[in-house]
Parts: C-alpha cells; structure tokens; sequence
C-alpha cells in the first residue's frame, strides 16, 4: 500500500500551455519510492510536457506539482549540446554532482561504456551518448529517475539490456522512476503503473488493466493489448540471434 | 629600469587578464559575445555620468552596465523582437545618448581615445586597487556559481531538473560582465573589451580537451597577451588596448596549427 512518505513527486489536475495551446492538460499521477510509472501515447501526446512540469522545468503550469525530493536524475528526451565546449565524458559525469572516480566507473560500467570515460562527448554515436546520459543520471544514486526515452538509438539487445538495469536500479536503490516511452513492449513487463497520455489521461492503471481498456485499443490498435499477453510467454526463454529458441 | 607608469599598467593588465580568463571561455561557451559588446557600449554612458556627477568610474560603469543587461532581460521577455536586435538596439542608442551627454559637458576635456582604445598612462594606484579586489570578488563569485552556470551552459532543462537554479546563475554571470567590463575600460577600451573577454578564450578553445584546461589556457593566454602588448605599446607608442588585443590575436593564430596537427592526426 502507498503511505504518503513514500510519494517522491504528485501532479494534481496539472496541465501547460504555450500560447494559449494546451500541451497537456489535467494529469494526475504519482510516483513513489521504488515503483516504476511509465508514460505512454502517441507523438506529441504531451509525454515529455508531463515529465517536465514533474520536474519543475515548467513552472507557470495549472494544477499542483508536489515534490518531495532534491535528488533526481533526469535522462531528457532531446540534448543538444554546444560543442564549442570541449567536454569529456568524464565532465560530463560531474556536471550536476561532484561524484568520486569510482562511483563514476560504476556507473559507466553498468551501461557499458566504461571505454568511452576520456572520449569528447561530441564523438560519440547516438547509441552511446544515450548511454552515457543514463549513467549520468543513475550515478548520483537520485531518489527520483525521470527517463525520456532512455534507449532510443540502443540497438536491439542493448535496449532490453538497459531496460533490465533500469528495473534493477529501482530495486537496488529504492528509488522511483518516471519512465516515457513508447516501446510499449518493454513498458508493459517492468512497469508498476502506466499512464496513457494523448493530450489528457486517456486511462491509467496496472499494465494488463491499460491493456484491456478500450481507449487504449482504440489509440494503439488492437493488436497493441495482444503484446501484454505475447510478453508473458516470453518469460522463460530468450531467442537466440540465430533464430533458436533457449530455455533460461 | 622602467617607469612607474610601465609597472603599474603591467600589474593592472595582469590583474584584467586573469578575470576575463574564466569569464571569457563562458562567454564562448554561451555564445555572449554580442551582449560583451553592448555592455561596453554602454560603458561610455557609464563614464560620461561618471565624469559629469563627479562620481567613481568603475563603480558608475558598473551600475549603468548592470541597468543596461537587466533592460535587455525584460525586453527580452516583454518584446517579440530577436535577441540580437535588441541587443543592437541598447549598444547602439546607449552608445548615442553617451555621445551626446558628452556633447553637453564642455567644460571638461574628454580623452575620447583614451576611452576607446585604453589608456596605460591614465592606470592609478586607486585602479589597481579596483581591478585587484574587484576582480578577486569577481572570480570569488564565478566559483560559487560554477557548477550551476556550467551545467546550464551544457544543458539548460538538466540543470533546472536536477535542482541547481538556472536562471539565478545566469543573472549573477550578467552582473559579473557588467564588472568585469568597469573595472577593465581604462585597460582596453570600452571598444575593446570583448576582444580581451574572447580572443584569449579562443586560443584556448584550439588547445584544450576539457572545460578547466580551457579555462586555465585562456587566463595564460590572457597574461601572455598582456606582457606582449604592453611592451610593444611602450615600445612602438601604440594604444594599449590595440596592443594587448593585437598580442591576443598573435597567439590565437599560433593556436591554430595545433587544430590542424590534431585533424591531421584523427585522420
């Protein structure tokens, strides 16, 4: 059961507006210490809006926003960096926190790209970098992991991968994430809670509750509820890039 | 061995050089250079009040480049018009409305050269005072506000996610330009003064592969510049601003074939 102690960030009814457009309107959600609550809807279904007012990056927002963490680590959606700054991995990884040498390989470690520490961030493929900002973020140890599309660009077998140490750091540190994608695949089997987004709430519950709501068939297609029942196959075995089937 | 005058401009531009070092590559790095300009623009207005109401120069040049970068926030927010005509607009009509009050305060004779370009001869021992604590407050302010100001330079919403105010860095770096620039006008020149801010920071960007490095080259770099350009300045009788920013801009094209050794190499 949820105890208010364990809220770690609650909208209430919020939503934002540029110019008179709603973004995203009337979204309430919690995420508690760790659970994983994961965002899902189609383009420009105010996703990443959501994920910002949570994070206090907009401000003139209708509603409430209710955070009770200092501690966040936030992958974002879209990073455009200048690269007039000459800027390493390395640095990269202190931007927010000052972190000890160790703290820094390990986090780099657990995404696989402990070789890249000294490399310029601008040489970087997309694929790296993505998961270079996710080390970043889950270095810090932060209470609250906000994700935007954390794996996008990861090749196929790195994306489960990494989806498997996100549910894994929600374990280890206690901590809760915010998790945006539309990989809806992947966001059903690891996920606490999801939220279906198209501009409002369309429905919001456990997967297999979302799954079976017909706002959700009706935004994803029906084959898109079939993918909670075909994931629960996959448990007990993995395909082989030969096309074998193995038994774990 | 060398005149006191010689002594006193050397330990003030030494002085300069190790502030506008840090402050230089952050103007780089957040692409600043326009706004340096408008606040030395401003300057002249800065020197005229400060002439006119007999009034300390640093501190007047300070307080009206402050007002100036503070306008330039709300019109920004208030105006629909881009950043960088607003930013011509201040320089510009600043600039004029200077000219003009200078128009009106016959009765005192105006070295306009010496403000433009720089004057070591003009350098006092109270100046150096100014440029020495004014600096050291300066620099004292930049470290408290690093972190903040350098993870917003490399990713704004990160910063503002991860809980370390933006915007609040970004306003105090806005009043440390507007110091940096009063207490270094009588060094360089008011025309001069962003040449000082980036050219040094420039010249660090060909030769470094990391934030601190740059930093620590663009204040070398700045030094180097300062002792070369006040010595041919004394040496040819030039102004002492072109001289320094001329030395800057020497050592700048030195920088460049360390770029093209390093393309050379990655391919």
């Amino acid at each position: 059961m949820s105890s208010d102690q364990n809220i770690l960030v609650k909208l209430k009814d919020a939503g934002f507006k540029i110019n008179d457009k709603w973004l995203v309107k009337g979204v309430s959600l919690q995420v508690e210490k760790g659970k994983i609550v994961t965002l899902i809807g189609p383009n420009g279904s105010g996703k990443s809006t959501t994920a910002k007012i949570a994070l206090g990056i907009y401000k003139k927002i209708d509603g409430s926003v209710e955070k009770n963490t200092d501690k966040i680590g936030y992958v974002p959606q879209k990073i455009s960096i200048d690269w007039t700054l000459p800027l390493r991995v390395y640095d990269f990884m202190l931007l927010t926190e000052n972190l000890d040498e160790e703290t820094i390989n390990n986090a780099l470690s657990l995404t696989g790209v402990t070789h890249l520490k000294n490399k310029n961030l601008g040489d970087l493929s997309g694929g790296e970098f993505q998961r270079v900002l996710l080390a970043r973020a889950i270095s810090k140890k932060p209470e609250l992991l906000v994700l935007d599309e954390p794996v996008q660009g990861v090749d196929f077998t790195g994306e489960i991968a990494l989806y498997e140490l996100i549910k894994k750091i929600s374990d280890e540190l206690n901590c809760g994430i915010l998790l945006i994608s539309h990989d809806l695949h992947t966001v059903m089997s690891a996920t606490d809670h999801v939220v279906c987004l198209n501009g409002h709430v369309c429905c919001s519950g456990s997967p297999i509750d979302v799954a079976k709501n017909n706002e959700y068939k009706a935004l994803f297609g029906e084959q898109a509820s079939q993918i909670l029942s075909r994931y629960e196959h996959r448990h007990d075995h993995v395909h082989t890039s030969e096309g074998e089937i193995k038994k774990n | 061995m060398f005149d006191d005058f010689f002594i006193r401009a050397l330990v003030a531009g030494l002085g300069v050089a190790i502030v506008t070092g840090p402050l230089g590559c952050f103007v780089i790095w957040r692409r600043l250079s326009y706004f340096g300009d408008t606040l030395s623009h401003s300057a002249l207005l800065g020197v005229t009040l400060a002439y006119s109401m007999e009034f300390n120069i640093a501190l007047s040049v300070f307080i009206i480049s402050s007002l100036i970068a503070l306008t330039l926030i709300h019109l920004q927010k208030r105006t629909n018009l881009p950043g960088d005509a607003l930013l011509g607009l201040l320089a510009h009509s600043s600039l004029a409305v200077g000219l003009v009050v200078i128009g009106f305060l016959t009765f005192i004779r105006f070295d306009i050269m010496g403000l433009l370009f720089g004057d070591i001869l003009a350098v006092t021992a109270k100046d150096i005072f100014i440029i020495w604590v004014g600096g050291a407050l300066i620099l004292l302010v930049l470290k408290l506000i690093w972190k903040s100001l350098f993870a917003s330079t490399v990713n704004y919403e990160l910063a503002e996610a991860e809980g370390l105010n933006p915007d609040r860095a970004k306003a105090i770096f806005t009043i440390l330009m507007a110091g940096i620039i009063a207490i270094s006008i009588k060094m360089v020149g008011l025309l001069l003064i962003t040449g000082m801010l980036i050219i040094p920071a420039a010249m660090a960007r060909n030769i470094s592969d990391s934030p601190q490095k740059m930093v620590v080259y663009s204040i070398i770099g700045g030094l180097l510049s300062v002792i070369l350009g006040l010595f041919s300045s004394l040496e040819f009788n030039t102004s002492s601003g072109p001289s320094i920013i001329a030395a800057a801009l020497f050592l700048f094209i030195l920088s460049l074939f360390n770029i093209k050794q390093s393309i050379k190499l990655k391919n």
